[in-house]
């Protein structure tokens, strides 16, 4: 056993751990903090994203005793008490973008999507799509084929730099282009349901 | 409410509303299953066979009992009398269906790689993967089967040695006079494609947690499944817990794609452990573990011909499969390409249709339904089959589809698989797709690279699709062997201070249900959408269901949250009627508020009734006191979304690499009640079903070891991989359910993966390519080019080589 301290999102910690435990695990089961996850054992997901002394790491691939003395940042960490009575008032603007354009699912990969942009958008201000697309690689979603999360990160950054952002994209289906069949509106209309 | 969650006046559905899913899940406060912790947990790992066919011939687990922290350790002997005839196939679709007994640990024969053979219960994590490396198992190699073809010879060896063939089925269907549509066509068009092997990877690994009965008579399961229902009456009946005892909750989960849908002998074994250990117990699969031991999708080798008159009519369509059911049947292993059999005439017409699948056993791990089920495999083959005929023929792909497709005006349309599409304009879908695609424009550019021979050529891909989804009418399951129905349930509670809560038996994992469903019944009730809370995925909440597949939850679920919605309002507008002491007749129903018809102040509002309901003081004599209504619907017929999507690619010729430059998908998915989660689900379907074109193939070598046995080596596209797609829809309403809407959630992924490969063999069509082998990997494509026999009077688009593959 080895005698580790950090901060994490802001509070000191202090344990005996194995050698071998990896940070993830540590954050996870030893101190409850399970808003970092777990999607892969061979460091290609990205799922476990975290800040080590504010560069992002995959914590899979950290050893606890390497962070020792470092301060660890989580998605727990990040939004603030709210200003107002309004819940997402408090949040950083990478979280409320991906709630405003649908950057997410099922949210697993979010934490780390989150985390990882974060400093993407800190090294990189103004980001193109294709800066955002190539900064995110080690970050793999299921979900959402990425569209919406690139959306959210450029939200983000636009609001970083004080830019007023406006209403969530819809993309292309919001008001249908064609609607067609009156008849089958009829038919609709019409449709006996079964109780 | 919230600043970004503006409350608006107008309507809810069919708008988009941000997901009140959200904030738990970008704040970091979630409930996966891994998440729970329970006082005296108990961690178990799995000792999984190395071997892909093997008689276990001796497990000995003494010295991993002398291991750090271990609590526990198994053999499959050891708790083979816990579990009845193992673990559950719920669709035997032939009666003399091979069905090898599949337990959840192997007692005398492992049959592929991740088998398991032992289980070790320890106090940490750590602890119980630490111990397997102690149980000690002595294999005897048995022959491997890895080929379906082979496999089918006569003498083959056995996937397992207690079948007497490697044929779990053949299932025929013939419609039309087949030979009479191929005898004498003017064109015969054959040809074979491999739909290759896919591993869902959900990005969420599974997980459970099984906690035993303490002061509660039950046992209570958490697991990563996208089916809490039929989880617990399955385990109910394999593992002897009676259904009432076990209460199933399918927490957060991270993503399924159908391999979530299913029955797992690790949720067998949390259950067994939980009684015999009478502590909890955990188990989350690793990655790698998962590879092995979650179910893969696809794997068909289909033959295909079709015949056509000179003018392109089509006459009839036959088609012959080989599906790999992998070496045991999972829930719904032997149905997969079933679903398919009456999508292979998608949305054309003809006269003849011959379907014959055979379902082969491999040492392999087992196949199970992945998003679109059976459906992408038809799709695949037929979109791409056309484009072969359009070749072949001489026509333009569009003109050939659109001469054989059902027109907007011959709806409903009962198809020669003999199922009755409901809507649908395949030209209106067409004629958008195309224009924002700029077709005419791309393929102005094709010829002149063409006529250049540039190095890069641009292949166009269309994709023509239709599927059926919304599983699914009860009745028609019954017909096709399946072990239970299609309905869905809903309950609808109007509380006393007017707010909502709806209770759905379907489970989301990442579709949106709280806030969609949410918005169907605040449109319904005429409340707030803010006052609706939905309660999911708890057998102790929502205590029936048939859960989320299928692209079902909307179009069934959904469907009955709105007929338990139109239940309570007609409750209500009786008790409205007695407390204004008008007639029903008289009354009117306008955005939650009952009123008189020709005095609106003589009025009452829902959450009026509800409360006086509630005080019971003074309502009707012939009525209970409870607005709250239930309803289980189940949908006459299935849902047939369908769309136009397009795909340009540039191949480099020399190096094999494939540039998706384009897509463009337009959807037609009926009514929609939030657009911004419909687009969500389709950019996350094309994503999959473009993966399985350019990226993703579960690869096997000749012992059945899994060669894409992680992340690292199995492709799953990131951010830099793919483009933005562009999208849009049309409207053609649904005629079966009374929202009009039709399954989204496997549509991208259908519609995608024909459209790419279409779109990659066009461009190498000049030199004498009419296949690709999937997925269009540089390596892939480079030895297609290598290997195609330069057209007559040489190639200049390529300068390939003659027989230059490996
Ligand atoms: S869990 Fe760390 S990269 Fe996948
Ligand atoms: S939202 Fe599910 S994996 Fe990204």
């Amino acid at each position: 056993m080895t005698r580790v301290q950090m901060t994490v999102d802001g509070q000191a910690c202090d344990d005996d751990v194995e050698p071998r435990l990896l940070l993830v695990h540590y954050l996870r089961d030893v101190l409850g903090k399970t808003g970092t996850n777990v999607g892969c054992d061979t460091s290609n997901c990205g799922a476990c994203t975290v800040h080590l002394d504010g560069d992002s790491v995959k914590s899979c691939t950290v050893l606890t005793v390497q962070a020792d003395g470092a301060e660890v940042a989580t998605i727990e960490g990040l939004a603030q008490p709210p200003t107002d009575g309004d819940a997402t008032s408090g949040w950083h603007p990478l979280q409320k973008a991906f709630h405003a354009e649908h950057g997410l699912q099922c949210g697993y990969c979010t934490p780390g999507m989150i985390m990882s942009s974060m400093d993407l958008l800190g090294r990189n201000p103004s980001p193109s799509e294709e800066d955002v697309r190539h900064g995110l690689e080690g970050n793999l979603c299921r979900c959402t084929g990425y569209v919406n999360i690139v959306r959210s990160v450029l939200r983000a950054a636009a609001e970083l730099r004080g830019e007023t952002v406006g209403d969530a994209d819809e993309g292309g289906i919001g008001e249908a282009d064609v609607v067609s069949d009156p008849e089958h509106e009829e038919q609709l209309e019409n449709l006996e349901v079964a109780p | 409410m919230t600043a970004l969650d503006a409350p608006t006046t107008d309507a809810v559905v069919g708008v988009t509303k941000l997901r009140k899913e959200d904030a738990h899940l970008v704040t970091g406060r979630t409930r996966w299953t891994d998440n729970v912790q329970l006082p005296g947990l108990l961690h178990v790992a799995l000792v999984r066979s190395p071997m892909a066919h093997a008689r276990v011939t001796d497990v000995d687990v003494s010295a991993a009992l002398e291991q750090p922290g271990v609590v526990a350790a198994y053999t499959g002997a050891d708790l083979v009398e816990h579990w009845s005839g193992g673990l559950p196939c719920a669709w035997p679709v032939t009666e003399d269906m091979r069905s090898p007994v599949h337990l959840p640990i192997a007692t005398d024969e492992v049959r592929h790689v991740g088998d398991a053979v032992a289980v070790v219960v320890a106090r940490t994590r750590y602890q119980a993967a630490d111990a397997t490396e102690f149980v000690v198992v002595d294999y005897e190699p048995l022959p491997v089967v890895t080929d379906m073809e082979a496999a089918l010879a006569d003498g083959a060896d056995l996937a397992d040695s207690t079948l007497d063939s490697n044929e779990c089925f053949t299932w025929p269907m013939v419609n039309g006079d087949i030979d009479a549509a191929f005898d004498g066509a003017a064109h015969v068009v054959t040809r074979r494609f491999v739909n290759q092997r896919l591993i869902p990877t959900a990005i969420e690994p599974r997980a459970v947690v099984c906690a035993p009965p303490r002061d509660q008579r039950e046992f209570t399961m958490w697991s990563a499944t996208q089916i809490p229902h039929i989880l617990r009456l399955m385990l109910a009946l394999t593992c002897g817990v009676p259904e009432h005892e076990l209460r199933v909750i399918a927490p957060d989960v991270g993503g399924g794609f159908g391999s979530k849908l299913n029955v797992y002998a690790e949720e067998a074994i949390c259950l067994v452990l939980a009684k015999l250990l009478d502590q909890p117990v955990k188990w989350t699969e690793s990655r790698t573990e998962g590879y092995v031991a979650t179910i893969h999708g696809r794997d068909q080798v289909q033959d295909l011909s079709i015949a056509l008159d000179e003018d392109g009519r089509i006459r009839g369509l036959k088609a012959k499969l080989l599906a790999d059911m992998g070496a045991y049947l999972q829930l719904v292993t032997p149905g997969v390409p079933l679903l398919g059999a009456f999508m292979f005439n998608a949305i054309y017409k003809m006269d003849a249709l011959s379907f014959e699948c055979t379902g082969v056993f491999t040492n392999k791990t087992p196949t199970d339904a992945y998003r679109g089920a059976g459906r992408p495999e038809a799709t695949y083959a037929i979109e791409r089959l056309i484009d072969e005929a359009a070749h072949e023929i001489g026509m333009e792909p569009f003109e050939l589809r659109e001469r054989n497709w059902i027109k907007h005006e011959e709806f409903p349309y009962e198809t020669i698989a003999g199922i009755t599409y409901d809507s649908g304009n395949y030209e209106a879908a067409t004629a958008r797709a195309k224009e924002m695609f700029d077709y005419d424009g791309l393929r102005a550019e094709q010829a002149r690279r063409r006529e250049s021979g540039d190095k890069v050529q641009l292949g166009i891909g269309i994709s023509t699709f239709t599927e059926m989804c919304g599983l699914a009418p009860s009745r028609v399951l019954g017909s096709l062997s399946y072990g239970a129905g299609g309905w869905e349930h809903a309950s609808v509670r109007m509380l006393a201070t007017g707010k909502v809560e709806v209770v759905t038996g379907t489970s989301p994992h990442g579709q949106g249900h709280v806030t969609a469903w949410s918005q169907i019944a605040a449109q319904a009730l005429g409340v707030p959408y803010e006052d609706v809370e939905v309660r999911h995925g708890d057998t102790a909440v929502a205590h029936k269901g048939m859960d989320t597949y299928g692209s079902r939850s909307l179009v069934v679920g959904g469907y009955a949250v709105q007929v338990a919605c139109d239940k309570v309002v007609a409750k209500a507008k009786r008790v409205a009627a007695h407390m204004l002491e008008a007639s029903e007749d008289d009354l009117e129903f306008d955005r939650g508020t009952f009123s008189v018809r020709g005095s609106p102040d003589a009025s009452r509002t829902i959450q009026d009734v509800a409360l006086a309901v509630f005080a019971a003081h003074d309502y009707p004599e012939d009525m209970e006191p409870s607005l709250d209504s239930d309803a289980t619907v189940d949908p006459e017929n299935f849902s047939y979304p369908h769309g136009t999507h397009l795909a340009a690619v540039e191949v480099d010729t020399e190096t094999g690499m494939v540039h998706l430059r384009d897509y463009v998908a337009v959807d037609d998915v009926g009514k929609v009640i939030n657009p911004q989660i419909v687009e969500g689900q389709v950019h996350g379907g094309l994503a999959q079903g473009i993966a399985q074109a350019l990226f993703e193939e579960a690869v096997y070598d000749a012992e059945g070891n899994l060669v894409t046995g992680s992340l690292v080596d199995y492709y799953v596209p990131s951010a830099a991989d793919l483009p933005t797609f562009r999208t849009d829809r049309t409207e053609t309403p649904a005629t079966s359910n009374p929202l009009g809407v039709k399954g989204v959630g496997e549509a991208g992924t259908i519609a995608s993966t024909p459209a790419i490969m279409n779109a990659v063999v066009d461009a190498l069509r000049p030199m004498g390519i009419n296949d690709v082998p999937m997925p269009a990997s540089p390596r892939n494509v480079w030895e297609t080019i290598q290997s195609a026999a330069p057209p007559v009077g040489g190639d200049k688009a390529s300068g390939a080589t003659n027989g230059g593959a490996a």
